[in-house]
């Protein structure tokens, strides 16, 4: 029960960061801590039987395992985006470079 | 007792989340990250979850903390750009209101989970027997959801892909990722002597472990991995190119063996992914093993980035 409202105010907190944060690698933190409490709330599901459900523990290790993946591309992406423009948000109302 | 520590803990990990989001600088920020990720490690040992802690732990706050101090020495300034950014005092407020909704919605459906709670749990460990294994987050894994496994397994070689993607023409082929100077003295390089013989030790025994005990090819691929990139960074191991054919092979070995053994099952066995049970075990301990290598090497160029030195001639 505890670590179920935690993982709810994780999602609500990393959910606040990715809209209000608007440096690229300051969204992609907010997002990982988001997906940290979805996980979160996942396991707490599958603590609620009798027995341990070892079916969301499989699909949140698959889970983070592509977590990794996404950030890992997501951070180069964003790197490209610094090295050709030197920008570190997706702001619109920026001047071309 | 038990009920206090809880308590401390998931106040920690909503604490350090909330640091991670307001503090100003980028680096304090991937710290607090790091460390949310190994409270959040504990907090899934508490859950019983031993398989996910070491996830966790090791992908979720080393490699992920890792890979976002590379991105952060090398994004420099823009501070004038992000705070023009920055949204205003009431749009942040609205956002924040928004969010809350999110929050106290997800919690009261929490709290109002029915009663009592559905549990695949008899369901899979029932037929766990026939697969030769005794973990049960294993035989999910590896059998039940095999297909979601596989899928993982090609997710990984395509993340490489796009990464390596991301290098200029003239690179393509070329090291991975920066090229660290030798280190001969200092705790960085005994470390990078010292460790990688007992963690690579470690990281096949916790693979193959994987099948009675908490353990996998994720976890151990991830400390083999680990090991790797720590020889790399203290500059006592060379990256090979990205266009090795040995390299390229390590990546694909995994999924191939995984799609191999999925066709395989149409012949053997009664379609794609299907173990004839006499065979279950050696053939889920043959993608194991080359899950555990593809995954090592995945992790390692995914750190790594995508290629800055060499590569092909300029045409």
């Amino acid at each position: 029960m505890i670590f179920g409202l935690t993982g709810s105010a994780l999602v609500a907190l990393g959910l606040y960061g990715l809209v209000t944060q608007p440096a690229l690698l300051r969204k992609i933190l907010a997002f990982n801590l988001l997906g940290g409490g979805v996980f979160l709330l996942f396991g707490v599901m599958a603590r609620r039987g009798a027995v341990v459900d070892p079916v969301p523990q499989a699909l949140v290790i698959t889970g983070l395992v592509v977590a990794f993946a996404a950030t890992a591309l997501a951070l180069v992406l964003v790197l490209r985006l610094f090295q050709i423009t030197g920008a570190a948000t997706i702001a619109e109302d920026e001047a071309p470079p | 007792m038990s009920l206090v520590l809880d308590l401390c803990l998931a106040l920690a990990v909503i604490g350090v989340a909330v640091w991670t989001l307001a503090v100003r600088g980028n680096f304090p920020a991937v710290i607090g990250f790091v460390a949310y990720g190994l409270l959040l490690a504990l907090v899934w040992v508490r859950l019983g979850a031993v398989d996910v802690a070491l996830t966790e732990a090791a992908l979720g706050a080393g490699a992920t903390g890792v890979i976002l101090l590379f991105a952060v020495v090398r994004l420099r300034g823009g501070k004038a750009e992000i705070d023009a950014a920055t949204p205003s005092g009431p749009q942040r407020i609205a956002a924040g209101l928004l969010c809350a909704v999110v929050g106290i919605g997800l919690a009261a459906a929490v709290v109002t989970l029915p009663e009592p709670a559905p549990s695949l749990a008899a369901e899979a460990a029932r037929h766990l027997p026939a697969l030769g294994v005794a973990n049960p987050i294993t035989g999910v894994l590896m059998a039940y959801r095999g297909l979601d496994t596989l899928l993982e397994a090609v997710v990984l070689v395509f993340a490489v892909l796009a990464i390596w993607t991301m290098a200029p023409d003239r690179r393509w082929g070329g090291v991975p990722g920066p090229v660290f100077p030798v280190q001969s003295s200092g705790p960085l390089s005994l470390l990078a002597r010292v460790l990688p013989p007992i963690g690579i030790v470690v990281g096949i025994y916790v693979a193959w472990v994987g099948a009675d005990a908490p353990g996998g090819k994720f976890q151990g691929g991830t400390i083999l991995a680990a090991m790797g990139i720590l020889a790399w960074v203290a500059g006592l191991w060379r990256l090979p190119p990205t266009s090795a054919r040995g390299l390229r092979w390590a990546v694909v070995a995994g999924p191939l063996a995984f799609i191999g053994v999925g066709l395989l099952g149409f012949v053997i066995a009664d379609g794609f992914l299907a173990y004839p049970p006499s065979l279950a075990k050696p053939l889920i301990l043959l993608i194991e093993g080359a899950m555990t290598l593809s995954v090592a090497a995945a992790l390692i160029l995914m750190v790594a980035g995508p290629p800055e030195g060499g590569g092909r001639r300029a045409p």
